[in-house]
């Protein structure tokens, strides 16, 4: 599909990057056709459209592209690029890698030296305590970035602490919030995770407030709800930071957005993140791998690179609700990003879709069954 | 780096392009088996309905549990063998067929008021009662000469949707 565009439009990467998808927001139902005149038999028995909407979701659907991993392009196809790219292995993994490590225990051992004497000895000066903390969690952030050789370009102005703004981004990897993390610490709401990744939540970033949540626990949403207004209140709390798909995309698509985070009545700053896939799939499949392969996964490659753009902020406009409200913040991030935008909720990862979707489309068959019996 | 596709061979795919009756070209089974492999999480060699109704596109169609009793736990032959009545190269007669299928519950070769009545109840849910629903199908039926008694067989079918102009088609990316 991406050569025949190729061919239509020799920029095509470009403008893809600048214009919105809209064409592919899946119309429910549209396939039912409208015809007209008295109702036949064969128009009740006609199942064909319907049949072949079942049959175009076995073949492909744009669920399931969201979540599809990009293998990347292999280049070692022949006499001179294959010993390069052996090379390339070697070097990688024997020299790179080891390198990487030992740059990021280094990290660990100076925050971790730091970060203790701070935490327990400046319990009386709790001002001094938290800036230092910042400062803190944002260095290993950058130590992390460094193990894999992070290119980031950080695009419009830095984020500085207001109360009554949060910032939403679209998430591909928690590497998103690693990003993020060491230009500003952000206070992140996530799902709390197992192993040593849950142990770092509940220990140091607990210190600059990140909210954990269970995406399994239904009375969970509530308290986390709680603590967000809270946390976006308070004046001198680190600026808040919600992944609203809540669920990790490919960065080629985004999913709906929760509304979560456009009920808080404060002003949302969004935040486009762009991986470019030339070294390394960025996509954390997290049914597929553990957050520690993806890390060794992006530590072995040659380089991330990304592109952050802070853009501007939004407001609810009069008369908008948060749902509309999300969908616009949606709009603009996915143009920015170059995402195209699926009409579907990630945690149908989880569950089923309600069947109000159903619904709609026995609705409009109903209907047209009701119109056409009437006409003569 | 070899993926899931390079596990077929030439001779796989000619013998599944027999069993569907050339329906499809040899790059679209192989785009149909790497699909395949994608929804058969698993690894069991079937889809399962479970992994079926994980694609929401397809677990919100009408037609989901109708369409799932069929293709519950078929291998990739059958897989791209029930697919088949959707290729572009399927003859009317083959797609019609497929209607058919769908409609005949118990696979007796015989479709039923009763048959008839139920796809139009998944249809059409509960924006029609049931009662309105069988006076509309009994009038249809009425006016196509049938009667509620009738028991419809594929040639009936053939000629009740063979004019009408059907267009089931499903395009296999390919890429």
């Amino acid at each position: 599909m991406s050569s025949n565009q190729g061919k239509l439009k020799p920029s095509s990467s470009e403008l893809d990057l600048d214009r919105p998808n809209i064409e592919d927001y899946l119309p429910s139902g549209a396939s039912i056709q409208e015809p007209h005149g008295k109702l036949r038999l064969s128009d009740l028995l006609d199942i064909s459209p319907i049949l072949t909407e079942a049959a175009g979701a076995i073949v492909d659907d744009s669920f399931t592209r969201c979540f599809k991993s990009n293998s990347p392009e292999p280049w070692n196809w022949n006499v001179y690029l294959f010993p390069l790219w052996c090379f390339g292995v070697v070097f990688r993994y024997l020299i790179l890698f080891p390198a990487r490590a030992i740059v990021l225990t280094i990290g660990w051992i100076i925050f971790l030296s730091c970060f203790i004497p701070v935490h327990f000895l400046l319990k009386g000066n709790d001002a001094l305590r938290k800036k230092l903390e910042r400062v803190l969690v944002e260095l290993i952030c950058s130590f992390f970035v460094a193990s894999w050789t992070g290119v980031v370009k950080y695009h419009g102005p830095r984020p500085s602490m207001r109360p009554k703004q949060v910032f939403v981004a679209n998430h591909t990897s928690m590497i998103d919030f690693i990003i993020l993390e060491q230009m500003t610490a952000f206070a992140v709401i996530m799902q709390k995770h197992p192993g040593w990744v849950g142990l770092l939540q509940s220990t140091i970033l607990e210190s600059v407030g990140c909210i954990w949540f269970n995406r399994s626990e239904a009375k969970d949403r509530e308290i986390v709800a709680k603590k967000l207004r809270e946390h976006s209140q308070g004046a001198d709390n680190n600026p808040l930071l919600i992944f609203p798909e809540g669920t990790c995309v490919n960065n080629q698509y985004s999913v709906m957005f929760k509304k979560g985070a456009f009920e808080l009545g404060c002003t949302v700053c969004p935040v486009a993140i762009k991986y470019n896939k030339i070294f390394v799939d960025a996509f954390w499949n997290s049914r597929k791998q553990s957050f520690t392969m993806h890390l060794l996964q992006l530590m072995t490659s040659w380089a991330v690179v990304c592109d952050v753009w802070y853009l501007e902020p939004q407001n609810l406009r009069p008369g908008e609700t948060a749902i509309e409200f999300a969908e616009r913040v949606r709009d603009i991030i996915s143009v920015r990003a170059g995402l195209r935008k699926v009409p579907w909720d990630g945690y149908l990862k989880y569950s089923r879709p309600s069947p109000k979707h159903r619904e709609r489309k026995q609705q409009s068959f109903a209907e047209s069954v009701l119109r056409r019996l009437e006409e003569k | 780096m070899g993926n899931s596709s390079s596990m077929l061979t030439q001779y796989d795919i000619e013998e599944v392009q027999q069993h569907c009756s050339n329906a499809f070209s040899q790059q679209e089974i192989v785009s149909l088996y790497k699909r395949f492999c994608q929804l058969d999480r698993n690894g069991g060699g079937f889809v399962s309905s479970e992994e079926f109704l994980s694609v929401p596109e397809f677990a919100v169609n009408p037609l989901s549990q109708r369409v799932l009793r069929m293709v519950d736990g078929l291998n990739f032959k059958e897989f791209v063998a029930f697919l088949s009545a959707f290729s572009p190269r399927a003859t009317l007669q083959q797609k019609i067929e497929f209607i058919f299928k769908v409609y005949d519950s118990d696979g007796n070769g015989k479709v039923t008021f009763n048959d008839m009545l139920d796809v139009l109840h998944d249809l059409t849910g509960q924006f029609i009662s049931e009662n309105q629903r069988k006076q509309v199908l009994t009038q249809v039926l009425e006016e196509a000469g049938y009667t509620k008694e009738s028991l419809l067989v594929l040639s009936d079918f053939v000629k009740i949707l063979g004019s009408s102009g059907l267009k089931m088609e499903v395009e296999v990316p390919v890429d």
